[in-house]
């Protein structure tokens, strides 16, 4: 425990969470945005120019190390403060507490591990191939994600576990967005409301807009 | 009324202690729980046995000595009071009621229900105070306070110290304690001066206790006596944020 990040505060920890979290919730609403041009009628025509233009602009190769720094930092101190929480009550209760919280934050860890599960089979279906560390689908050029992502999506199995694990994301964003303001001390009367409002928008339209396009391409082929 | 309680039992630090089974019969729905347990004691006493040791002190809300997690909940069913305000009307005929002490690595068990609450006392220590002396009662109007600043003082002030926050947290985190502590002085001139030490100091000591870390899950403010606000967290969240990144070092 003579670790220096196991020394930091626990609120040191909570904001660069919360900080490294907020920026991985903007990058969502990029993801969406190109996302969402996979169904529009043109053969994949806007988003393979929006994923050449990802893959290859130079100040979103830098982003994309902001990224995996933000992304691994998250799941690092989620990891961290997870043990710290569990070892900070070694003997439980007998009844099982009954406390009134949202349900949702008590599985923040958990529906973590749920989409850290997904982002494996996601980096290896997308991410490494780019990177050259796996092989594309056969037939497939390594730089067509259009159709990779044609290929997953028309795939009811692998649609049925993206939807799912979308879901779990959803629930994971809505109580992550109002707590990472929770956390940053951006929370008093003026804003309560609002943030938590927010945070429900935010996780249904990113949720939902992810989860279009598998239903979209079932429905269609 | 007659009850099954199901009680922890543990004769010391060193225990490993154990639910034990009591019934206790006769009980008026208009008696207090402790009235209860006062009842189970004596028949306890009667049989010959080791009567259940628990806090209490001034059974009517505001000393912040009683501690009983009952059914799941610190302090009972019911929202914003303590365990000796609550009445045995609560509760049905039949009733099975799980009675255990607070459970956190910074509160250990002394004796049955009864845990040691002194981490409290170190993190009140180590900044919960205003450090000059202030004499007596000044001036009413010498000092402006406004109205909406002295009141949330006294929200956060309100905070009896029982530790329910802690006792209902997942992580079994001080932290809503601690923001009350904070922020009762924060809201008034003569305690703001000192928020960037007391803040500092305050979190170090309660992170070296062993409470866990705040995962906004809101419990603690559901199951406060008090309803104290788990604003003031975000109140103390921003201090401590500002003290680390803008205040100049001391010393």
């Amino acid at each position: 425990m003579n670790n220096r990040l196991l020394k930091f505060a626990s609120i040191g920890k909570k904001v660069t969470m919360g900080l490294a979290g907020l920026f991985l919730i903007l990058f969502l609403l990029v993801h969406l945005g190109i996302n969402l041009t996979l169904i529009r009628n043109d053969e994949g025509e806007w988003f393979r120019a929006a994923s050449g233009f990802m893959g290859s602009n130079y100040l979103v190769k830098v982003f994309e190390i902001v990224l995996g720094a933000a992304l691994l930092l998250h799941m690092i101190l989620g990891v961290i403060l997870w043990f710290e929480n569990r070892m900070s009550r070694p003997v439980r209760y007998f009844r099982t507490n009954r406390s009134d919280t949202s349900f949702l934050s008590k599985y923040m860890f958990h529906t973590g591990v749920v989409i850290a599960v997904f982002l494996v089979i996601h980096f290896i279906n997308f991410y490494f191939v780019k990177l050259g560390i796996v092989d594309p689908p056969p037939g497939v050029d390594t730089h067509d994600f259009y159709t990779m992502a044609r290929l997953l999506f028309t795939n009811p199995v692998y649609s049925a576990i993206y939807i799912v694990a979308l879901i779990l994301m959803g629930f994971h964003l809505n109580h992550s967005f109002q707590s990472a303001f929770q956390t940053l001390g951006l929370n008093h009367n003026r804003y309560y409301t609002l943030i938590k409002r927010m945070a429900l928008v935010y996780a249904v339209v990113v949720a939902a807009g992810f989860i279009l396009i598998p239903v979209f391409y079932l429905i269609k082929y | 009324m007659d009850l099954t309680l199901k009680i922890w039992r543990q004769k010391n630090a060193t225990d490993r202690g154990g639910i034990l089974t009591y019934k206790v019969t006769g009980v008026s729905p208009d008696s207090s729980f402790f009235e209860m347990l006062d009842m189970l004691n004596q028949q306890l006493i009667e049989g010959n046995q080791e009567p259940v040791a628990f806090d209490h002190d001034c059974r009517e809300g505001i000393c912040g000595t009683c501690s009983l997690f009952i059914n799941g909940r610190p302090h009972g069913p019911k929202r914003g009071i303590t365990t000796c305000q609550l009445h045995m009307r609560s509760f049905s005929n039949g009733d099975t009621i799980y009675i255990e002490p607070w459970r956190a690595r910074a509160f250990p068990v002394i004796k049955d229900l009864i845990v040691d609450r002194g981490a409290f006392d170190k993190i009140i220590q180590a900044g919960g105070y205003v450090s000059v002396n202030t004499g007596g009662i000044p001036d009413a109007n010498a000092i402006p306070v406004p109205k909406f600043n002295a009141e949330r003082s006294m929200d956060a002030a309100a905070c009896i110290g029982c530790g329910a926050c802690v006792a209902s947290c997942a992580n079994a985190s001080a932290m809503l304690f601690v923001s009350a502590k904070i922020a009762q002085f924060d809201y008034l001139p003569q305690g703001k001066v000192e928020t960037t030490r007391r803040v500092q100091a305050m979190v170090q000591a309660m992170d070296a206790l062993g409470f866990g870390n705040c995962s906004n899950m809101y419990a603690c403010e559901a199951e406060c006596p008090k309803e104290i606000s788990i604003a003031n967290i975000a109140l103390m969240n921003r201090n401590f944020l500002k003290a680390k990144v803008c205040a100049e070092k001391e010393g």
